[in-house]
């Protein structure tokens, strides 16, 4: 080990978090949404309804916000979730709209 | 080339690809044991240069503000193009009929549960919007999250069936320009330090003396209040363009 | 764990750009095609991940806790608001698409000319 990686080391350990969760429990909670988000993106993938995708892109972005508040990022969580499950699925429910009534 | 044939080729270009990829993870320091020093240069010297305390914020608008310029003006300009197709498009069906058009009933089918619950929140995430906007050196919030909130506001009226109210609160010409004057104020912020001398984008206004207050960090709050406004409008335009396109087929249905 | 997060990300890859290649609705692959832009934010955030450390947000704790890299949240955070616009112009080319040429199918959209 460097002398870089060892200072880093003990700063770490110097320096507690007041608010912390035990590390195993951290560890655990991101695996479940690691794999939670890979099924997630696998369902949006194999609904081939553009529809009930849009449904299904809404729910993804509610596990991606997830995954991203497990990986310490609070304003990327904010912004995926106004974009990922309120923006997006409005802006293909529209287009749809659009391109089903000119079908009639 | 049939689909199987597609297929095929693309999941051996897929293997090869993720080969490749899996083949360089074993290079990196692996998950949590982050090694560069930028991460922790910042954390450390951030608050104490800019007074602001909320670090991501001030890395968007004040260490790396250029890039924030060009990604601002992507939006703006993806916002601006979604307009020019579908606007030109409306005229072509119309024959060249612009202005004002007399909107139909539109849909009055929602449920009342829909309307009340919609029209509920639509005082709270504007007041939140504002919120996000306006703190950006303080806590996790910023321009950009402000920004799609507040448009978020207007589109629970639209979802509550009362369309003629959005397009009332929001016609054309209003959002088309809030949206320039957000993108040009946050030029105009940088050009504003050039004219003073400094580097283009310098925190140029007075830092304050509390850090994360709402008043302190100087250009940070002014560009993410420029940042807010004009994501707003820009998502405003978009949703006001497609539902336009909407409208008009509906109407011509009948 | 150590490389855990980066297999979940070319696997999101991967099944995005599945859904684009085999896709028979222009909408399907745009949607396909934000599946593919998630997984980036997922390799931003999984590479500045610090073990134990907390958001770099210092208004209630103190200076020098330990964080993690602010640099790459600035980058993902930007990234998801674009996107999303660049996915409407997207749209806005679907729906030209189809008033042109009557069909949002792109294998039938690739064999038409002019």
């Amino acid at each position: 080990m460097t002398a870089g990686q060892v200072a880093i080391a003990l700063h770490l350990l110097a320096v507690r978090t007041p608010f912390s969760v035990p590390a195993p429990l951290m560890n655990a909670l991101q695996v479940v949404l690691l794999v939670l988000v890979a099924a997630g993106a696998t369902g949006v993938v194999l609904v081939r309804e553009p529809a009930r995708q849009a449904i299904a892109l809404s729910a993804y972005g509610l596990l991606l916000a997830l995954m991203f508040l497990a990986l310490q990022a609070p304003d990327v969580t904010l912004s995926e979730l106004t974009v990922g499950a309120v923006a997006l699925p409005l802006l293909l429910m529209l287009t749809l709209a659009k391109v089903r009534k000119r079908e009639k | 080339m049939t689909l199987a044939q597609r297929r095929w080729l693309f999941l051996a270009g897929m293997a090869i690809l993720a080969g490749f990829y899996l083949w360089g993870l074993t290079a990196l320091p692996g998950f949590g044991h982050y090694p560069g020093p930028y991460g922790f240069v910042i954390n450390r010297v951030a608050v104490a240069q800019t007074k602001a305390t909320g670090v991501v914020s001030a890395v968007n608008f004040e260490y790396r503000g250029f890039d924030t310029v060009g990604e601002e003006f992507i939006l703006f300009i993806a916002a601006t193009g979604v307009a020019t197709v579908l606007r030109q498009l409306r005229n072509e069906r119309t024959g060249g009929q612009t202005g004002d058009e007399a909107l139909g009933p539109g849909s009055s089918e929602t449920t009342d549960a829909v309307r009340l619950a919609s029209l509920v929140f639509v005082g709270p995430a504007v007041l939140f919007g504002w919120y996000l906007g306006s703190h950006a050196q303080t806590s996790p919030s910023g321009g950009f999250q402000g920004g799609v909130v507040l448009a978020t506001a207007f589109v629970l009226i639209y979802l509550a069936g009362a369309v003629l109210a959005f397009r009332r609160i929001s016609p054309v010409n209003l959002v088309d320009a809030v949206g320039a004057v957000g993108a040009g104020g946050f030029a105009a912020v940088g050009i504003t330090a050039v004219a003073l001398g400094l580097p283009y984008l310098t925190n140029f206004l007075g830092l304050g003396s509390v850090p994360g207050a709402v008043s302190s960090s100087g250009t940070i709050a002014l560009i993410s209040f420029f940042v807010g406004i004009e994501v707003a409008a820009a998502f405003v335009l978009i949703v006001g363009e497609l539902l336009e396109q909407t409208l008009l087929v509906q109407r011509r249905a009948r | 764990m150590e490389v855990f997060p980066f297999v979940v990300v070319v696997w999101i890859l991967a099944v995005g750009l599945y859904g684009i290649v085999t896709s028979r609705h222009l909408v399907h692959q745009i949607v396909c095609l934000i599946v593919v832009q998630s997984s980036t934010y997922v390799l931003l955030l999984g590479v500045g991940y610090v073990s134990g450390a907390v958001a770099p947000y210092f208004s209630d704790v103190k200076v020098h806790t330990p964080a993690v890299d602010p640099v790459v949240q600035a980058l993902a955070l930007t990234d998801v608001v674009v996107e999303a616009a660049v996915t409407a112009l997207l749209l806005a080319f679907a729906i030209q698409a189809f008033k042109r040429f009557g069909t949002l199918d792109p294998q039938e959209l690739v064999s038409l000319k002019g």
